[in-house]
């Protein structure tokens, strides 16, 4: 058999492999829905604000809940949890002066 | 058309036994190429997944949480608080909520306890989440002892576990009666941690938020635009540390690329200078290079996009693991649901065929302009 029909046989094996994960990822997400919805009911009746990603600090716990001044909270000279701390962004809201400057 | 596709066919037989015959060097360029891949790729559908959840769950948070801060510190709010919101126009509903975090030194975790609106358990009971349950070995039945503020034990009883499903919001949650969560913190009756406000009309929320903040000015105030904001950005992969590892590989791997298409090896000289020699017009040698590179790239991205789908949602990002673990000893082992689109793929494909195509393009044209007779000589 020539060299680009197997070329090809690859190929085309790939592109259908990302077709059936297309359609995996469908299937899942329509069948999350039931799960989505008990997930958001739980966060309504708890009066949740996060997801729980990081236990390790109050800041990456509760990332919404963070402040510029939570880093000192956790014990002496610990400014940074490390890497979840490298990982994360800072919220937007903490960027935002809380006043006007001049 | 038919000769045309018989051309393309036969310059890419000829372009794979070439690449066949330099069978290690190609093997290693396939093998970065798709490692690359594989890690751009993981990390925009691991980030991805993580946002549209988060949206999605998040959705039903509260709209206003106000927080009282003293010497720049989160501090307890008054419960009188609520009275002062509850009378400004549009608010339907004001509550304290009582929660905080409690640290186990038998493992050395932190967990989450909340007081819920409605606690149907009774006293000296809790609820914990899955996370929790796994650390401790603990199940429903169990008793757990805590420290209390004034150091006098206190025995709760599990009653129950939130379901693993739940666990990406709950793994390290512990529901608890207020009378519990008084007495092991020592939180005054007329004290809670924060307020939570809903309001009649959703459009009216900065406006309340500013009558809140005129009346009550030692507050902060978190609206549930920003706790969806905050989940939309903080993942955002451009930032952080992540950035400088992924453009730092991505440099090196193009780097890689430019040496490896420029760089041609005496062998690869030689076969152009036959080619040529024997008819070969530099539009086919171009040609020719650019089925090398399509053959290369298409490969390793198909491959590297596929083990990161298989990585991420299969294996429950396995090589992310020990890097967001982190520091935590609890950490929730929560499955991701696959949202993924056309648009994540094709960002991918832009960022790594591309560039890889670019860095390539040149030297590819170089080396299809060589003269047969200098390099048949040498």
């Amino acid at each position: 058999m020539r060299k680009s029909n197997y070329f090809l046989f690859y190929l085309t094996g790939n592109l259908l492999l990302l077709l059936f994960l297309f359609a995996h990822a469908f299937f899942h997400e329509t069948y999350a829905g039931p799960l989505l919805r008990e997930n958001s009911e739980l966060v309504k009746r708890l009066e949740l604000s996060d997801l729980c990603l990081f236990t390790e600090a109050s800041y990456t716990r509760h990332l919404t809940q963070a402040d510029l001044n939570t880093p000192f909270q956790d014990y002496p000279v610990c400014l940074e949890h490390f890497p979840s701390g490298s990982i994360l962004m800072p919220p937007e809201m903490l960027k935002k002066p809380y006043g006007k400057i001049d | 058309m038919g000769k045309l596709i018989e051309r393309q066919r036969n310059i890419l037989d000829f372009t794979l036994s070439s690449l066949f015959r330099r069978k290690g060097k190609n093997t290693s360029l396939f093998l970065v190429y798709t490692l690359v891949v594989f890690m751009l790729a993981s990390v925009v559908f691991f980030t991805h997944a993580i946002k549209r959840e988060a949206s999605i769950i998040l959705k039903e948070a509260p709209e206003m949480i106000i927080q009282r801060s003293v010497a720049g510190r989160h501090d307890l709010i008054p419960v009188g608080y609520l009275d002062r919101i509850r009378n400004i126009r549009g608010v339907s509903s004001a509550r304290s909520r009582l929660w905080g975090y409690y640290y186990d030194p038998v493992v050395g975790a932190n967990y989450t306890l909340i007081v819920p609106e409605k606690y149907a358990h009774g006293p000296e009971s809790i609820v914990i989440g899955e996370g929790i349950s796994r650390t401790r070995l603990a199940y429903p039945g169990d008793d757990m002892e805590f420290r209390a503020f004034d150091g006098s034990m206190m025995v709760l009883q599990i009653r129950d576990v939130f379901p693993a499903e739940s666990e990406l919001i709950s793994s390290d949650l512990m529901l608890i009666s207020e009378d519990d969560f008084r007495r092991l913190f020592g939180v005054p009756k007329e004290h809670a941690t924060d307020l939570v406000v809903r309001v009649r009309n959703s459009r009216e929320l900065s406006t309340i938020a500013l009558k809140v903040s005129e009346r009550l000015p030692d507050t902060r105030i978190i609206l549930r635009e920003e706790i969806l904001r905050t989940y939309d950005s903080i993942f955002n992969w451009r930032g952080g540390m992540m950035v400088f590892v992924l453009v730092g590989a991505l440099l090196a791997f193009l780097i890689f690329a430019w040496d490896r298409a420029s760089g041609l090896s005496q062998e690869e000289k030689r076969e152009i200078g036959i080619l040529k020699a024997i008819g070969w017009e530099t539009s086919d040698v171009i040609l020719m290079k650019f089925w090398e590179g399509l053959v290369i790239s298409l490969s390793a991205f198909l491959a590297g996009i596929i083990f990161a789908y298989g990585h991420v949602f299969f294996t429950n990002s396995i090589f992310f693991e020990p890097a967001l673990k982190g520091w935590a000893v609890l950490y929730p082992a929560f499955k991701l649901i696959p949202f993924i689109d056309l648009s994540q793929v094709a960002t991918l494909f832009f960022l790594t065929v591309v560039p890889y195509t670019v860095a390539t393009i040149i030297p590819s044209w170089a080396s299809a302009t060589i003269d047969p007779d200098t390099v048949m000589r040498a």
